[in-house]
C-alpha cells in the first residue's frame, strides 16, 4: 500500500471511471451505464462490508440488512409522498438530501443495535448472529403489508431530486454513484492510517493484547460496525434510486454472501479490493450467461450460478488474496 | 385450549425438523471446528430424493430410505471433496466455499427438476387424524414425525453416551488433536460423522415432502431457522439442539398463531394483523436476542467448541 504503482494506477482507474459514460457512448452501448451505476454501488456497499469483514475481522453474515434498511428508507419516503399519507406524523418526500440523510442515519442506528448485540458474541457465532438478524429484517420487510409486503414499494415518483441535477438522467446519476464511492474510498483510506485504524487493525490481529493494553475492543468494534452500517445504507439508497423499487431481495441472506463474495473476489482487507470484486462479480454475472451463448449451452444459459459456485470454491481454496493479491503474486509483489 | 394444544403439537413438530437439521450441523461444528451453510442443501437432496423416488416406486417408506441413502452419499461426497480441505481454515474460507456449494447444489436441483415445486402426498397408511384428546382431532402424520423425532434423539443419546464411537465423537470435540495422536484415523471418522449428518437432514427433508412444498431453496430457511437453534442452544451441544429446536418451534408456531389475536384485545383489528404478523416473524430472533444478552455462549455452553 501507498506505493507509487498503487497511486498510479488507481488514478488511471479513476480516469477510466470518469470516461465510462463517453467510452459507453462511443460504441453506442449506452444501456450500459445502468450496470456501470451498479457497479459503483455494490462497490461501495463492498468496501464498507470489507471495513468490517477486511480490517475488523468481523465476519458479519447479515451486511444486506443495512442495505435494505437503507433503500426502504427511500422507498417509504417516496412510497408516502406519492400516496399523500404520513408515518409517524411526517408526510413523504423525494428530495434526496433529506431521504439519503435519513437512510444513512436509520441504518447506522439499526447497525448500533444489532452490532452492540451481536458484538457480544465472537467467532462463529458472530457469523450466525449476524446472518439471523438480517434474516429477522427479511421477514419484518415482507411482512409489511402496507409496503407491498414481498412484492417491495415501486417509487412512482422516479428517482429522488437533487437541486441543481437531474438524477433520471442516467449519467447523472453514474457521476453521482461515483462520487460517493470516490468519497467513502478516500474516507477509507484516511481512517485506515489514522490511530483509529491501527487500533482496529490491531484488534483483529490480536484482541487479547489490545485488551491488555487497556483499549476498549468493543468500542472500536462497534463504531466500525456502525459506520461500516451507514455506508451500506448509503449503497441501498442510491441503488433503491437506480431501480426505483425497493423489495426484500435487498435484504436477503444471498445478497450478503454476494457482498462477502465481492471482498473476498477483489481481495480482503485492501482498500481497492472491494471495488475490483464488485466489478468482477457484476461482470461475471452479465457474461457468463453470454459465455454459454457462445458455447451453445444456450438453453444452460440461465443455469450459469453451476459454474460460479465451483469457481467461487476454487477461489477460497487456491486464490487466496482475491484477484488483487493473485495479480501482485504474479506481479512479483505482494499488496498485503 | 383445545386450538392452543394443537398448535404446541404443530410447534413441537417444527422443533423436531429443526432438530434433525441442527443436531447434524452443530456436531459437525463441535468436533471438526466447520461450518456449514450447505447443510441445508442436503435438507433439499433428501426432500427431491424421497418425492422422486416415492413417484418411480410408488412406495412412500421406499422413498424415504433411498432418500437416506441418497443424502448419506452425498455428504459423503461432500466431505471428500470440498469439505475436508476447510478443516484448517478460517471460518470465513468456510463459509464462502460451502455458500459456494449451495448455488452449485440449487442450480443442479434446478436442472434436474425445473422449477415447479414438487408436491408428495402424505402416506396413505399415516393419512388420517387421530383423537388424542376428547374432541381434538390431529393429524397422524404429523404425530408420527414427533414420534420419529423422538426415536432418534433417543437413538443419538445411546451413540454418543453408550458406544466406544459414540466416545471418539466426545473426545473428538474436546480436543481432536489428542484423538488423532491416540490412533484413531480422524479422517474416516470425520468422513463418518458428516455422512452421518447429512443423513439426519436428508431424513428431515423426507419427511418435510408431504407438508411443504419440496422446490429449490427450501433448505436455507430451515438452515438459518437451525443457525438460531444451535445459537440458543450453545455450538457443539446435542441436548441444546434439543431444547434450542423445542423452543424455536413452539414460540414461531404459537406467535403466528395467537400473536395478532392478542394484540387485538389492546389495538385496532387492521394494525394488530399488521404489527401481529411483523412481531411473530421475528418472535424467534427476540428469543435469540434475549438468551445472548444473559447467556453470550448458549444455554448448554460447550468449553471446547467456543474456541
Amino acid at each position: 500500500m501507498g506505493s507509487i504503482r498503487t497511486s498510479v494506477l488507481a488514478l488511471a482507474a479513476l480516469v477510466f471511471a470518469l470516461l465510462v459514460p463517453q467510452i459507453l457512448s462511443y460504441y453506442g452501448e449506452d444501456y450500459l451505464i445502468g450496470s456501470a451505476s451498479r457497479i459503483a454501488i455494490y462497490a461501495l456497499a463492498a468496501m464498507s462490508l470489507n471495513l468490517i469483514l477486511g480490517y475488523g475481522g468481523m465476519i458479519s453474515f447479515g451486511h444486506a440488512a443495512y442495505f435494505g434498511v437503507g433503500a426502504y428508507v427511500v422507498g417509504i419516503a417516496s412510497f408516502h409522498l406519492f400516496d399523500g399519507s404520513t408515518i409517524f406524523g411526517f408526510g413523504g418526500t423525494d428530495a434526496a438530501l433529506l431521504s439519503w440523510t435519513l437512510a444513512v442515519i436509520v441504518s447506522a442506528l439499526v447497525a448500533l443495535v444489532l452490532g452492540a448485540l451481536s458484538l457480544r458474541t465472537s467467532g462463529v457465532y458472530f457469523i450466525m448472529i449476524t446472518l439471523a438478524f438480517a434474516q429477522m429484517l427479511y421477514f419484518l420487510f415482507v411482512s409489511l403489508e402496507q409496503y407491498g409486503g414481498d412484492d417491495g414499494v415501486i417509487m412512482y415518483n422516479g428517482r429522488n431530486t437533487l437541486p441543481g441535477l437531474d438524477l433520471s438522467d442516467d449519467t447523472t446519476f453514474y457521476y453521482v454513484c461515483l462520487a460517493f464511492l470516490v468519497a467513502f474510498t478516500v474516507l477509507v483510506a484516511l481512517l485506515i492510517r489514522s490511530r483509529f485504524g491501527k487500533v482496529l487493525q490491531a484488534c483483529r490481529q490480536n484482541e487479547d493484547r489490545m485488551r491488555a493494553l487497556g483499549c476498549k475492543v468493543e468500542h472500536y468494534k462497534l463504531a466500525t460496525f456502525v459506520l461500516a452500517g451507514a455506508a451500506a445504507g448509503l449503497a441501498g439508497a442510491l441503488n433503491g434510486n437506480h431501480a426505483e423499487y425497493v423489495s426484500p431481495d435487498y435484504l436477503h441472506w444471498t445478497k450478503s454472501g454476494d457482498l462477502m463474495i465481492m471482498v473476498i473476489l477483489g481481495g480482503i482487507g485492501t482498500l481497492f479490493g472491494p471495488i475490483v470484486g464488485a466489478a468482477a462479480f457484476l461482470l461475471l454475472e452479465e457474461f457468463l450467461p453470454v459465455l454459454f451463448d457462445t458455447a451453445n449451452l444456450t438453453e444452460y444459459k440461465e443455469h450459469w450460478r453451476i459454474v460460479f459456485g465451483p469457481l467461487l470454491i476454487l477461489v477460497v481454496l487456491f486464490a487466496r488474496g482475491g484477484l488483487l493479491g493473485t495479480l501482485a503474486t504474479i506481479g512479483g509483489r505482494n499488496e498485503r | 385450549m383445545l386450538l392452543f394444544f394443537e398448535q404446541l403439537l404443530n410447534g413441537i413438530q417444527l422443533g423436531v425438523f429443526l432438530f434433525l437439521i441442527a443436531a447434524g450441523l452443530t456436531l459437525i461444528f463441535g468436533i471438526m471446528g466447520v461450518i456449514n451453510l450447505a447443510h441445508g442443501s442436503l435438507f433439499m437432496v433428501g426432500a427431491y430424493a424421497a418425492a422422486a423416488a416415492t413417484e418411480w416406486t410408488g412406495s412412500f417408506a421406499l422413498g424415504i430410505v433411498i432418500a437416506l441413502i441418497v443424502s448419506g452419499l452425498v455428504g459423503i461426497l461432500m466431505e471428500l471433496v470440498v469439505m475436508r480441505r476447510l478443516y484448517d481454515r478460517d471460518h470465513l474460507d468456510q463459509v464462502l466455499a460451502t455458500f459456494g456449494l449451495i448455488l452449485f447444489a440449487n442450480e443442479l436441483m434446478t436442472i434436474l427438476f425445473g422449477r415447479t415445486p414438487l408436491f408428495l402426498n402424505v402416506p396413505a397408511i399415516l393419512n388420517g387424524a387421530v383423537e388424542i384428546l376428547p374432541g381434538v382431532q390431529y393429524p397422524l402424520y404429523r404425530l408420527a414425525i414427533i414420534a420419529m423425532g423422538i426415536l432418534v434423539a433417543l437413538i443419538l443419546y445411546v451413540i454418543i453416551t453408550k458406544t466406544r464411537a459414540g466416545m471418539l465423537i466426545r473426545a473428538g470435540s474436546t480436543n481432536r488433536d489428542m484423538v488423532a495422536v491416540l490412533g484413531v484415523d480422524i479422517a474416516l471418522m470425520f468422513t463418518l460423522l458428516f455422512g452421518l449428518g447429512a443423513v439426519f437432514a436428508g431424513f428431515a427433508g423426507a419427511m418435510a415432502g408431504p407438508l411443504i412444498s419440496v422446490e429449490v431453496g427450501m433448505g436455507e430457511q430451515q438452515l438459518i431457522l437451525a443457525f438460531v437453534v444451535i445459537v440458543i442452544g450453545g455450538i457443539g451441544s446435542v441436548r441444546g439442539a434439543l431444547v434450542g429446536a423445542l423452543l424455536v418451534g413452539v414460540v414461531d408456531t404459537l406467535g403466528r398463531a395467537f400473536l395478532p389475536d392478542l394484540l387485538k384485545l389492546f389495538m385496532d383489528p387492521a394494525s394488530a394483523d399488521g404489527i401481529g404478523a411483523g412481531l411473530s416473524s421475528m418472535s424467534i430472533y427476540i428469543v435469540m436476542a434475549i438468551v445472548l444478552v444473559f447467556k453470550p455462549s448458549g444455554l448448554f455452553p460447550v468449553a471446547a467448541a467456543g474456541r
